[in-house]
């Protein structure tokens, strides 16, 4: 399709795809818009709320915003910076996530979002929920203190794994990741060949006895900010 | 196969094994055994053709369903602000005395079961608690004993109903001790009415005249948004899709409000009658009512009515003898979850899922229930379809204000002589309010709920209506001796609780915002968390899915903008500059009792 739809993001006019998200069109651009539940081949599921951007001034998500002409978007206003540094600091104090001895450290998005935000402590007051881990399983385990909730898992499982191993229970902040089974994850059909556990961005889902293959210092966001590919892409 | 699976997959069957009917499986399964056990969970997955965890997911949404077993008989609480004023606190403690348990407990022979609720619809006769689907109001402490003597010697709790209500609540079909406390009859809702008339008008019409009138009418949502009604027919009746949708929302769950209910008991053929008229101009042959879990002791009733309604061809085939419309109405139930009353919250929970909110775009005109385009109008606003019909545009447009056409039924109560239900035109002032209510002493008045906005005598001037003091209907009074911070922690604790937890801004930002406006109640706030907590509700508020998250930083935000010197008042700096933000026997409590022995610091 030859059609573009011509937006601006951060004064750059950005000739968008029909059909487009703000997101995938940003992506395109060589913008980086933050984002901690998106993953590119998954249905987008707006939870995290990270990718906000104004939209002609309103708050929008990227990821399921669908480009329309005109859009005038700000992804880069101090206004929309502190609303994304909140909801990753409230990410950081909703769990108990202690980075030092994570084994996911230079791989999570999370973490690596809070140094590109220069987040070094988080305002809010910690809240310390009792969360329990998952070890049933005999490669796989998942630590539901390092789970922000993002549903990637849940919707891989199902929609590239064909599996429906994880689903959400309960509601508000004791809303979490439960496993198709009465029990645990052991009694469930996951395997470590899952596409679903390559795209938790935190700690929360694990394979066992791989964790430290990579040494510390050269994992991904050890030496580039995340976002960084997508800036590159740019200049390119 | 056992007992349990065989009366299971016989429910399930009922239903045509149909997994967007989840909710009716869970809801009988519930009501048959107490709970939907991890075996009911696995049996209704297999039948339904679902993961287990969908169905465990929609268990562990709705307050109404457990996996864990409940009594034979659960007393329900009523716990909302207005409750708690009228003494719902000595209420709880005489239930707790006389039943040997503490709230969320069952009794040990498994027979009664204890429970808080958030608002149940019955303010303007407070306290009030539900026994399984009846209804008691006007509680005591020693009516809250007498009901537990009376529950022991006989479990039906249908014999706690000593007096029967005005109007249909003494109706054979629902027989309930619950008061309507109408107090003005407007001209549009409340007053009297011909079943079929605006329905015939309607069907001599083209569907395109009649979206027509509604427009020239100027009606507006009357759930809160006040969202064009016309136009959102118009755009349904222009999506494109086999099947369309009319879903009627009675899942009144604001707290503070209960006009709906007093409509359901009194006007449910001008309900019916509305969404009728909506089938026929958008093409829709389905419409649902979706009927919030505490006002269960109102579906017979309502079940009769429809009824009665394709026994007089209002409804079914040819409506009206009009050839080739067809439209029926079915009601959902709901089982507690205020987050439904969410337009597409609602579509989830139809759909037998979770009550999550959806993604929009799309909209529920182009893309609703079963992905069909449906309309979803508030019980009020499809009343006010059927009178416009009846009546026609012109009369319907000149009560009201200028931008806000028609009236508007408003739920008062809190600390009013005359609490009840006020049908009044649009652009009333809020003292014009206040002054029939008998709350002419009002300190604050919290207007559209804990969602809407707190509002101080410098505002009793201001209107009721869309471009003003926008309302669903909840007008909540505060005498001069409550606090106002109270109000704003029992809000927050509400939204903490109802919050679905989809989106990080509403999950985690409402609990963040209700433990620092507690610090600043116990004395500990510092003046810079004030700063703090309007940053933190704006964040929610721009950044939330639904309008849920969107809304619960209100009483926060207006309560800092109306009522700024009870923060002041509490995080003022003390003579010596010192504020207790950080209390050291606290923080050292857990280290303490580990040790066994208490600091040399804190054992003053």
């Amino acid at each position: 399709m030859s059609e573009t739809i011509p937006i601006t993001i951060d004064g750059v006019e950005v000739q968008a795809k029909p059909g487009q998200t703000i997101l995938e069109a940003a992506d395109a651009a060589g913008i980086y818009i933050p984002r901690l539940c998106y993953q590119k081949d998954l249905v987008p599921f707006g939870a995290c709320r990270v990718c906000t951007v104004l939209v002609n001034g309103r708050p929008q998500p990227a990821c399921t915003q669908p480009v329309a002409p005109e859009m005038v978007i700000d992804n880069s206003s101090e206004k929309v910076q502190t609303y994304r540094r909140n909801i990753i600091e409230m990410l950081f104090v909703e769990g108990n996530h202690f980075c030092m001895f994570c084994e996911k450290s230079g791989n999570c998005e999370l973490q690596a979002l809070a140094y590109r935000f220069g987040i070094t402590a988080p305002k809010y007051p910690f809240l310390f929920p009792k969360r329990e881990v998952d070890a049933s399983h005999p490669d796989i385990f998942v630590d539901h203190n390092r789970c922000i909730l993002c549903a990637r898992c849940v919707r891989a499982s199902r929609d590239v794994d064909g599996k429906n191993v994880f689903g959400f229970v309960g509601r508000g902040p004791h809303k979490k990741v439960a496993v198709n089974a009465d029990a645990n994850l052991g009694g469930t059909d996951a395997a470590a060949t899952d596409k679903a556990l390559d795209i938790c961005p935190v700690g929360a889902l694990m394979r066992k006895r791989v964790g430290y293959a990579v040494p510390v210092g050269q994992r991904d966001y050890d030496t580039k900010p995340i976002g960084s590919d997508i800036e590159t892409s740019k200049a390119k | 196969m056992s007992g349990l699976e065989a009366e299971i997959k016989a429910i399930c069957k009922a239903v045509g094994n149909d997994r967007t009917r989840t909710m009716d499986i869970v809801r009988a399964v519930q009501d048959k055994h107490g709970c939907v056990s991890s075996e009911a969970i696995d049996v209704i997955a297999k039948q339904v053709g679902t993961p287990r965890v969908e169905v465990e997911g929609v268990v562990s949404f709705y307050s109404f369903l457990s996996e864990q077993p409940k009594g034979k008989v659960v007393i329900r609480l009523c716990h909302d602000i207005i409750d708690q004023m009228q003494g719902c606190d000595r209420v709880a403690q005489a239930f707790a005395e006389e039943l040997g348990i503490a709230f969320g407990e069952t009794t040990p022979d498994g027979m009664i079961s204890l429970e808080y609720a958030a608002c149940i619809g019955m303010s303007d006769q407070a306290p009030a608690a539900l026994v399984n689907d009846v209804v008691v109001t006007h509680l005591s402490s020693d009516a809250a004993r007498e009901i537990v003597r009376k529950l022991k010697a006989d479990p039906d709790p249908k014999r706690l109903v000593a007096s029967l209500g005005d109007g249909n609540n003494a109706h054979p079909k629902v027989q309930s001790m619950v008061m309507n406390n109408i107090r003005v009859r407007g001209p549009v809702v409340l007053a009297d009415f011909d079943s079929g008339e605006g329905l015939r008008k309607a069907v001599a019409m083209t569907p395109a005249e009649v979206i027509r009138d509604i427009k020239t009418a100027r009606l507006r949502g009357r759930g809160g948004a006040g969202f064009p009604t016309g136009l959102k027919w118009e755009f349904t009746r222009k999506a494109s899709g086999d099947q369309r949708y009319v879903l009627c929302n009675a899942d009144e769950g604001e707290p503070g409000t209960f006009k709906d209910r007093v409509i359901l008991t009194e006007h449910p053929d001008l309900m019916f009658e509305g969404m009728t008229i909506a089938g026929y101009a958008i093409g829709a042959e389905t419409g649902i009512v979706y009927l919030r879990g505490e006002y269960a002791y109102l579906r017979a009733f309502l079940e009769e009515v429809l009824e009665t309604r394709r026994k007089q061809g209002l409804l079914g085939r040819n409506v009206c003898r009009k050839e080739g419309f067809n439209f029926d109405i079915r009601i959902q139930m709901g089982a507690g979850a205020y987050v439904c009353g969410e337009e597409t919250a609602l579509i989830s929970s139809c759909e037998g899922k979770r009550g999550d909110p959806k993604n929009r775009p799309p909209f529920p005109a182009q893309k609703g229930y079963l992905d069909g385009p449906t309309v979803v109008n508030n019980v009020e606003t499809f009343c006010c379809v059927s009178r416009i019909l009846e009546k026609g545009p012109g009369w319907f447009a000149e009560s009201g204000s200028k931008g806000s056409a028609g009236t508007k039924l408003l739920s008062i109560a809190g600390d009013c002589r005359r609490p009840g239900v006020y049908e009044l035109p649009f652009g009333v002032t809020l003292r014009e309010v206040l002054d029939l209510a008998g709350a002419s002493d009002a300190a604050a008045v919290q207007v559209g709920g804990p969602s809407g906005q707190l509002v101080g005598p410098k505002d009793f001037d201001r209107m009721i209506c869309y471009d003003d003091l926008a309302t669903g209907g909840s007008i909540m009074v505060f005498g001069p001796e409550r606090n106002v911070l109270e109000v704003v922690r029992e809000f927050l604790e509400f939204f903490v609780d109802e919050s679905c937890g989809y989106c990080t801004p509403c999950r985690v930002g409402n609990v963040l915002m209700k433990e620092r406006v507690e610090q600043i109640i116990a004395g500990r706030g510092e003046p810079a968390d004030l700063d703090y907590l309007q940053e933190l509700a704006e964040t929610v508020k721009a950044c939330s899915r639904c309008g849920l998250g969107q809304t619960s930083p209100n009483p926060v935000l207006t309560t800092l903008k109306n009522f700024r010197p009870a923060y002041e008042a509490l995080v003022k700096q003390d003579k010596d500059g010192f504020r207790p933000t950080f209390v050291l026997s606290e923080a050292v409590g857990d280290a303490e009792a580990i040790s066994g022995r208490k600091s040399v610091h804190t054992h003053q």
